[in-house]
């Protein structure tokens, strides 16, 4: 069994392994590189990771499963998140939220049908004060109430365009 | 209006401050601790130990005390986790900490290990902060360049490593046993105590200390200015300064540090923060995250408390309350983590509280019954009524439900998920009697759910 | 006979009532020693303790003490030491005793605890009580009887989770019934060290799983069934073919390996339908393997005996036993002996050996042990053989010397004790000789035999083996035999008298009082005063011989 890793991935799990006295608390730091160079933690890389980290691959298969960072599918190009929870709702971010879907013709947690996004509708993303919050890939944006939704939701779709 | 007290966040807003290492220390950085590595270990327990230094990451745990829990005679490894894993909603402060200064909270985690002989430490750090974990691995090279931490630190015998260990979006991650778990690799099911108190059996079954990234700041400040300085900031039992973060319904939402129990509630909120907005009067607020019991305006607390050596009676409304850790817990709430969520009038209290119910009933890890099953079962029941599918006995039902969970879970999961529903039930009785009426009064403005 | 250490003692007080049980025992484990039960699911006394299920919850003090002078302080109103009782409640699986240690168990807080768990297992368990197979032993419904409200407060949709899965060859799970107690996770992690099992999802949507493509087929698969306290993992063999209330329990002892484990021999009207473990902690705990429990599908109508035959001719017991001793009359005969055969049937051998001056034979059968409860010897009593004087040492002498035997002219009659033979004889060697067979079931040497007689299966009669640690073992008849069949007992004690020698009492008691008498080893044992956890013998009278086990379970060589 063998994944397709970037060379660089291999260096820094071979690195990660280093830094605790137990192979298996590497776990979660070798599924967060796998998905970073991969896209998705496939059962292959489950598989993968069980192997190198010598236990058994319901092990990995638990920790997946359970942290709804990793996913087991491959997702659209870009990952929207809107915070859900109490603060971020009282600012509006069921709004935030639809306004996405409607603009990207998807629901949460889908990929949408030109493969360009995946919104996800997540628990709290710890920036209360600056609510409605969305994480856009890896990028934090503060007080997206529906106007800035629509302009980043747009913003994305031009940078798609210009791409193709 | 009180007027803030920054320790820690003493630099983050100064324009140009950045989180590099060359700015830290422009601003004096990694003094307090060459300063702390010439001293007797012991000697900075004591500090810590005299500081009163209460935690800050929602139980509110004499930090000394915990330290002077450790088993240092087992002749195993001490480790230090570092909980930055901040995950209770309306708390945001680590997350400035980690983005702005990550240099004060390595040189906090940096004394406190070399007070406690830890060789290595583990930063946890949420899954949803992927640049703070980029900026504090960073910053831990620099560090480790410049030969504050790593082997042999500021021309000492003394070495120590520390690591960021990335979470993946788990709440029960930051209850510490959960946290222990997750970084051996399992699920972060926490463990039953007894016999698993980190002090003893903790990380690789070796004592372990787990604190807050605020309050390893503070350790850093106690280190600065010794213990009996520092226990003279705030109030007595309640010292130093904690960073309140407020958000939801006030015209300021954001970070405000203060020290402890020299702001009360109102201040905060209506001078503070700009009060509610623009028409719209304050409803309730949760003073201590998200799990802490809501506190509804227009409510009275009486009883009597100890001021210095004496007794006094006091009667306060919710905007009399002193944010502190004792007062919060007098008139039936918490500090907890500094969470402060404010809801207006615009805000039925049926659909807040389906909110939270689904977030508990989300990140209940499901090794236990009565929060596994109880907090879905809280999910289902206010999910319904938010459609408008209500009954005269749910809000009893509810109360006996969260009951039934609070106090018999295996970690303190069970009472943050019950909190919630056993206050807001209880102050709120006509919004869970008839909800149809609540619904008409309530704009939906916060929550539109189709 | 070395006496065990003395664990150091303390005493502890549940429900008012006081009790000196051995440092660090559970709550459970010492309530149950004064009678008292402490519901619960996930504890289990040979894994680890997890404390998950909450069903166990009790009140618990300890003494008062002042905390400067730390003498007690006394309760005014009972005039004894005060009790300071904790607001919450602990979990009795993860409270160990300690002197002083005090319990309720049956408090209000304490009943409300046991009301709300199990309302909270309910709340999204299928309650298809009437069609499932763990009815009449499940965990949940008999402590909902006896520790829930009964009734439901619970209107909203139920979890949907898949149904029948097939975990495995033998296993069946139903995730919706699963109260996710984690024992199979456990057993198959600590136990079985094939870690195959986990929880997947998180919360209430936690499902139990193997990983995808992965099976749990290990030799031990079926213990998960045994232990899941509801009807979550099944036996995809024994599911929906019986109500275990119509089932009768006969104590049996698994007679694969020379381990022994104890077993439980399920049955009704004569047909057996399932065997588990029964718990014995010097010799399998609660376990055993999956391999043992399809030894009853031995007792199956097709191939068995139905009559004694002499050259064919169906005929009486002791006609056959009459014709065996004429067959005898001139010598040359060897007894082939059986490592399976119980010890009365051995020690019988061992006499008809003696009458006849027979050479005694006694194939052996080795396997490689699987170091927890299948050993290498894979006869579950050679050390019976030993004992009775069937065979003097190890190895005995096999099929092979049978042959060489045959050969040299030196052996004209074989009597065979179940084993078969003629398939390792050639047929010249078959023709060479007279075959007496004794066995349950048809087979080659029964085809070849001139004279045969139907025997009983293990399951058809009562007996003894003594196990790799020389500790000797009964069980008893679960179902009776087909019609025609005889019990070994009586067709040895046949052909001995038919060869002039005294018959044996009929009765167990009364052999075994010819046992004792005869055998040094078990000269104070009956077989009726055999203990249910067996009786160890002095096994140094035999310590030099070559056993082939390794270390297993409660056992090092």
């Amino acid at each position: 069994m063998s994944i397709n890793l970037k060379p660089e991935t291999l260096a820094r799990i071979d690195e990660a392994i280093t830094h605790y006295p137990v192979k298996r608390s590497a776990a979660l730091p070798l599924l967060h590189l796998v998905q970073e160079d991969l896209g998705h933690v496939s059962q292959e890389s489950m598989e993968w990771i069980a192997a190198k980290l010598e236990v058994p691959a319901i092990a990995i298969y638990e920790l997946v499963t359970f942290y709804p960072m990793f996913r087991q599918k491959p997702i659209g190009r870009r990952h929207i998140k809107v915070c859900r929870t109490l603060s971020c709702a009282l600012s509006g971010s069921y709004r935030t939220c639809k306004e996405f879907e409607k603009h990207f013709n998807t629901y949460p947690g889908e990929v949408s049908p030109d493969g360009e996004v995946t919104i996800e509708f997540v628990e709290c993303l710890a920036s209360c004060g600056s609510g409605p919050v969305v994480m856009i890939d890896e990028e934090l944006h503060e007080k997206v109430d529906q106007a800035r939704a629509c302009q980043l939701a747009v913003r994305i779709s031009a940078e798609a365009a210009a791409r193709k | 209006m009180p007027e803030q007290r920054r320790l820690i966040f003493q630099h983050i807003d100064e324009p140009g401050y950045g989180n590099d290492l060359a700015c830290y220390v422009r601003n004096g950085g990694y003094e307090v601790l060459r300063r702390a590595v010439q001293r007797k270990p012991e000697e900075l327990i004591d500090e810590v130990k005299k500081s009163g230094l209460r935690g800050r990451g929602g139980a509110g745990f004499p930090c000394g005390v915990k330290w002077g829990l450790v088993d240092r005679k087992s002749g195993k490894p001490i480790y230090l986790v570092v909980n930055a894993d901040e995950s209770e909603p309306g708390t945001f402060k680590d997350r400035h900490i980690i983005h702005k200064d990550p240099h004060q909270l390595i040189e906090g985690i940096m004394i406190t290990c070399f007070a406690n002989n830890v060789k290595q430490a583990y930063i946890y750090i949420r899954g949803e902060f992927p640049e703070g974990a980029r900026i504090l691995e960073r910053a831990i090279a620099e560090a480790r360049a410049a030969n504050f931490t790593g082997p042999g630190i500021l021309g000492t015998a003394y070495g120590c490593e520390i690591y960021v260990h990335r979470g993946a979006g788990a709440y029960i991650c930051g209850e510490e046993t959960g946290m222990i778990e997750s970084i051996e690799g399992k699920r972060p099911y926490p463990r039953i105590k007894p016999p698993y108190f980190p002090a003893v059996l903790g990380l690789y079954q070796c004592p372990t200390i787990v604190n807050n990234v605020e309050t390893l700041c503070h350790v850093k400040h106690i280190a600065d200015m010794g213990g009996e300085a520092y226990s003279k900031i705030g109030t007595p039992n309640n010292t130093g300064t904690r960073i309140l973060c407020v958000s939801g319904h006030v015209r300021k939402p954001g970070y405000y540090e203060f020290e402890v129990g020299k702001v009360t509630l109102g201040q905060l909120l209506n001078e503070v923060c700009g009060g509610p907005l623009p028409g719209r009067t304050l409803k309730a607020v949760i003073p201590g995250g998200s799990s802490a019991k809501v506190l509804r305006f227009g409510e009275r607390f009486k009883g009597k408390r100890k001021v210095g050596a004496e007794m006094v009676d006091y009667d306060w409304g919710v905007e009399d309350i002193p944010m502190d850790f004792d007062s919060l817990g007098m008139v039936g709430s918490m500090g907890g983590s500094g969470g402060v969520i404010v809801m207006d009038d615009s805000v039925s209290m049926v659909d807040a509280l389906a909110n939270i119910n689904a977030f508990y009933s989300h990140e209940s890890c499901g090794q236990c019954t009565p929060c596994r099953e109880g907090s879905r079962w809280m999910q289902r029941i206010t999910g319904r009524m938010v459609h408008g599918v209500a009954r005269a006995e749910d809000g009893a039902l509810l109360k006996s439900v969260a009951d039934q969970i609070a106090g018999r879970t295996i970690c303190a999961f069970g009472e943050a998920c019950a909190w919630p529903t056993q206050s807001f039930v209880l102050k709120f009785p006509e919004e869970f009697k008839s909800h149809e009426e609540a619904k008409k009064k309530a704009d939906g403005r916060a929550f539109e759910l189709a | 006979m070395i006496a065990p250490q003395k664990p150091d003692l303390v005493t502890v007080n549940i429900d008012g009532r006081e009790i000196a049980v051995p440092k660090g025992t559970n709550v459970i484990e010492a309530a149950k020693l004064l009678g008292i039960d402490v519901p619960h699911y996930c504890y289990h006394p040979k894994l680890t303790v997890v404390g998950n299920c909450r069903m166990c919850l009790v009140e618990m003090g300890m003494p008062a003490v002042d905390p400067a002078t730390k003498a007690p302080i006394q309760d005014p109103a009972t005039g004894r030491q005060k009790i300071n009782w904790m607001p919450r409640p602990a979990i009795g699986c993860g409270t160990t005793a300690s002197p002083g240690l005090h319990i309720r168990t049956t408090s209000p807080l304490v009943r409300d605890c046991q009301q709300g768990v199990m309302e909270f297992l309910l709340v999204n368990h299928p309650l298809d009580c009437p069609i499932c197979d763990q009815a009449g032993e499940c965990r949940l419904q008999e402590q909902s009887t006896g520790y829930g409200r009964g009734y439901s407060r619970y209107i909203e949709e139920k979890n949907v989770k898949p149904k029948r899965t097939e975990l495995g060859p033998r296993v069946t799970l139903d995730d919706e019934s699963c109260i996710l107690c984690s024992r199979c996770v456990r057993f198959c992690k600590e136990i079985a060290k094939d870690d195959v099992l986990g929880f997947t999802e998180r919360g209430s949507s936690s499902t139990l799983t193997c990983f995808p493509g992965r099976r749990l087929e290990n030799n031990y698969s079926l213990n998960t069934v045994d232990i899941c306290p509801v009807g979550a993992l099944t036996s995809t063999d024994f599911r929906f073919r019986m109500r275990v209330w119509f089932l009768r329990k006969t104590p049996g002892i698994d007679a694969e390996s020379s381990v022994g484990a104890n077993t439980v021999v399920w049955s009704r009207e004569g047909v057996i339908y399932r065997i588990t473990p029964r718990r014995n902690d010097a010799v399998n705990d609660t376990w055993m393997a999956d391999s043992g429990r399809l030894l009853y599908k031995e007792v199956g109508e097709a191939g068995r005996l139905s009559g004694a035959r002499v050259d064919g001719v169906p005929g009486a017991i002791d006609a056959a036993a009459t014709a065996a001793a004429w067959l005898f009359r001139t010598g040359g005969v060897a007894l082939v002996g059986s490592g399976r055969s119980p010890v009365e049937e051995q020690f019988l051998g061992a006499r008809l050996a003696a009458q006849l001056s027979a050479e005694v034979f006694l194939p052996s059968r080795v396997g490689r042990g699987d170091g927890l409860l299948v050993s290498a010897d894979r006869n579950p009593n050679v050390r019976g053989a030993l004992v009775t004087g069937l065979v003097k040492s190890l190895p005995a002498p096999q099929v092979a010397d049978l042959a060489a035997g045959i050969d040299a002219g030196r052996i004209k009659a074989i009597v065979s004790l179940g084993e078969d033979i003629v398939p390792a004889l050639t047929p010249a060697q078959v023709a060479a000789v007279s075959i007496v067979y004794v066995g349950p079931r048809r087979n080659a040497t029964s085809d070849a035999a001139r004279i045969v007689f139907p025997g009983l299966t293990q399951f058809e009669k009562a007996g003894s083996f003594i196990n790799q640690q020389f500790r000797l073992q009964k069980f008893e008849a679960a179902v009776p035999g087909p019609a025609g069949a005889a019990d070994d007992r009586a067709i040895l004690g046949a052909i001995l008298a038919a060869c002039g020698a005294p018959a044996p009492a009929p009765d167990l008691n009364g052999l075994w009082r010819a046992i004792a008498a005869a055998v040094p080893a078990l000269q104070n044992a009956l077989y009726s005063n055999i203990p249910d956890t067996g009786l160890l013998l002095d096994r140094t009278p035999w310590a030099g011989l070559p056993f082939v086990e390794g270390e297993s379970l409660h056992f090092k060589p």
